[in-house]
């Protein structure tokens, strides 16, 4: 069946196709519309769950740990300051492989006090043992909540796992979704598994525990060894998500004409839908532009980047963030995930769309203009700004 | 409803081989409620004594389940538990939560209202020390006045801590929770009753339990038991229940036993004048006053 809803609407469709146990949410602009969907679902009976208001986005993420803990699947939602505010409990939930699913209407950081989408607020959190996928539209965001839970649950994986939408741009945009039928999706999500990790009647655990210095790299190594690893589940996943749904978003990273290319513009979320229009644009006009739609951060795919970018001349990447005092957060990955080829091509980092400023076709076409000429630039270039850089 | 005494208690331990101090009250009360849970008792435990010194890998010293949680979250984690029960059909079970002072009153207090507020069924248990002894031993919401802390320094200018201990249980009563009870492990039977109704109520219950600490309050691990039940005969603690909406007072001695005893028989009080052991009187007597006036004496 198609739909003419948003994107916070689509992923409260996903997340009701998903058949959590407990969702436990607070309400932060621009996430709330889910949340009031996902409500409305257990009041109707059309999701069988718990709807936990809790007093806090701390307590949201503390109560899908418990969820989590005695073994059934847990859903949660923020942005922004809430995501800062239960930022603690993002590490603890991760080190105690606990395959939470979240989603985070991508906003702005106070202060200057803004509701409006950047990813500053995500990329805090790179370092917490989360995996984070970053999605292009209403469809992917649904499909992502689905996806999401079996790669989460994936015993190689047990890793909790955030899905990013851009807010409003995302969250508050119309578009026509397929909404997949539920038997379909229970054939392709079974129930989640009872891992020997959870708590049991019959075989008691005692979990977050303490590990000091004599065993804590130890569980540190294995969590990464497996989050490293989660690369061949989520590609396999969206593999079978293609058999059964027909739809696919390429695992990792989307390429889109980027085989002959002499620039490519590396983005995430919503923008790529911008940046693909404006890559047939100068197709058209014979210019060899390219677009690599990074999905993941974390897993990152550097060796899937290595081997898109090795032969392209000049590599642009677009942060909706900075972080102070150096350069765009994505800008530092895609630069050390390079460093290692034998030809590195030159790189430019587009900070852009802080506190919703717009990016234009315009300003991306001008980017990709900047990186085909001969012309010295400066290594970070600010889209669309006023004041001097 | 079971009367729990020293006889008919059993000698099956949930919580055992922990590394807590000799003469630890908080232990005890940890022990003894688990005792009263039995063993389908899931157990939430935020940062801590109790948390620090059971989960150690690779020794665990719950026999049941049980998990850290963040410092904040000991009432959100145990609703998600108590949750994740319900949507499973897991039945007959206990989730509890065991926080200390300052996990409770202070940095805990927004997500146990939480848990309140939604009537989870869960157990809050707060076992009271009266300051962060696992960081060693600073000042809490539920210090009392004229204590001697590692952040609360006795000297020419200060008694020690300047303010009183929040009053947790009213706090907790003014939420209209289902249950709710105060104890203290110098009165055992009393203490386990209370456990035993908390277990019996559906919805949340809430134990706050006095429970002395040798290594903070600076007595000998011997006498534990005889402050517990020296601060309670001489009211600078009491024992009471909140229940159907009224508060009820357990215990209403005729006379205080001498408050300079208990006092001067730890070395956090050591320092204190004449003049800093009337404020604590005067506070206690205003205290009782008003619960005798107001509570059900039962």
């Amino acid at each position: 069946m198609r739909k003419f809803i948003s994107g916070n609407d689509a992923v409260a469709e996903g997340v009701r196709l998903a058949r959590p146990h407990v969702i436990s949410a607070y309400p932060i602009t621009p996430q709330t519309i889910a949340v009031e969907r996902l409500s409305e679902m257990v009041e109707d009976g059309s999701l069988k769950a718990e709807y936990m208001h809790v007093e806090s986005e701390h307590s949201a993420m503390a109560a899908a740990m418990g969820v989590s803990s005695v073994g059934a699947r847990a859903f949660t939602a923020t942005s922004s300051q809430g995501l800062l505010y239960m930022a603690e409990c993002l590490p603890y939930a991760s080190g105690a492989r606990m395959p939470i699913v979240m989603m985070n209407a991508n906003r702005a950081i106070a202060t200057p006090w803004n509701i409006y989408g950047d990813q500053m607020d995500s990329m805090f959190l790179l370092n917490s043992g989360w995996i984070q996928v970053y999605v292009e539209d209403a469809q992917e965001a649904l499909d992502m909540m689905i996806q999401a839970y079996k790669i989460a649950e994936h015993p190689q994986v047990l890793a909790p796992m955030m899905v990013n939408l851009d807010g409003f741009v995302l969250t508050h945009t119309y578009e026509l979704v397929e909404i997949p039928e539920q038997d379909k999706v229970d054939a392709f999500l079974p129930p989640i598994q009872m891992s020997k990790q959870v708590m049991a009647l019959d075989d008691p655990k005692s979990l977050c525990i303490s590990a000091g210095n004599d065993f804590n790299m130890e569980f540190k190594i294995k969590q990464e060894r497996d989050l490293q690893n989660s690369v061949s589940v989520i590609e396999s996943v969206d593999h079978e998500f293609h058999e059964a749904f027909g739809r696919k978003y390429h695992g990792m990273m989307e390429c889109y004409k980027t085989e002959d290319a002499d620039v490519v513009l590396i983005t995430t979320g919503s923008i790529t839908g911008t940046t693909r229009i404006v890559v047939d644009q100068m197709r058209a006009e014979g210019k060899k532009v390219g677009l690599l739609k990074l999905r993941y951060l974390r897993p990152f795919p550097a060796e899937q980047l290595r081997i898109a970018l090795r032969d392209v001349k000049h590599v642009g990447v677009l942060d909706k963030n900075i972080s102070f005092g150096y350069e765009g957060t994505i800008f530092t990955n895609v630069n050390s995930a390079l460093s290692s080829l034998d030809t590195v091509p030159k790189t430019t980092n587009y900070i852009g769309g802080l506190g919703g400023r717009d990016i234009t076709k315009g300003n991306i076409e001008e980017a990709f203009e900047q990186m085909m000429s001969s012309d010295h630039h400066d290594k970070i270039q600010y889209m669309n700004v006023r004041c001097e850089q | 409803m079971i009367k729990h005494n020293a006889r008919n208690l059993t000698n099956e331990e949930f919580f055992y081989g922990h590394k807590a101090c000799g003469g630890c009250g908080e232990s005890l009360a940890v022990r003894l409620t688990m005792k009263i849970l039995g063993e389908r008792t899931f157990a939430a435990l935020p940062a801590g004594c109790m948390s620090a010194v059971s989960f150690i890998y690779p020794n665990m010293a719950f026999t049941t389940n049980a998990i850290i949680t963040p410092f904040a979250s000991t009432g959100a984690v145990a609703s998600g538990m108590a949750a994740g029960l319900k949507a499973l059909g897991i039945e007959n079970t206990q989730t509890v939560g065991f926080a200390g002072d300052g996990g409770t009153a202070d940095i805990g207090l927004q997500a146990l209202s939480g848990a309140i507020d939604r009537n989870d069924d869960i157990i809050y248990i707060c076992n009271d020390n009266e300051a962060y002894m696992n960081t060693g031993i600073q000042k809490s919401g539920l210090t009392p006045y004229g204590t001697k802390t590692t952040t609360s320094p006795a000297g020419k200018n200060l008694p020690g801590s300047i303010t009183m201990k929040k009053n947790m249980f009213e706090i907790v009563a003014a939420h209209g929770i289902q249950y709710a009870a105060t104890a203290s492990v110098g009165y055992p039977e009393d203490l386990m009753a209370k456990i035993e109704k908390a277990k019996n109520t559906k919805g949340t219950s809430y134990v706050h339990i006095f429970a002395p600490c040798p290594t903070g309050w600076g007595h000998g691990s011997e006498v534990t038991i005889e402050l517990a039940k020296q601060a309670v005969d001489s009211g600078l603690w009491y024992l009471a229940e909140f229940e159907n909406g009224e508060f009820i007072l357990n215990k209403n001695p005729k006379e205080f036993a001498s408050v300079e005893n208990y006092l001067m028989a730890q070395s956090r009080f050591k320092h204190l004048k004449e003049e800093d052991i009337e404020v604590i009187k005067n506070h206690r007597d205003a205290k009782w006053a008003k619960m005798r006036k107001d509570w059900q004496q039962k």
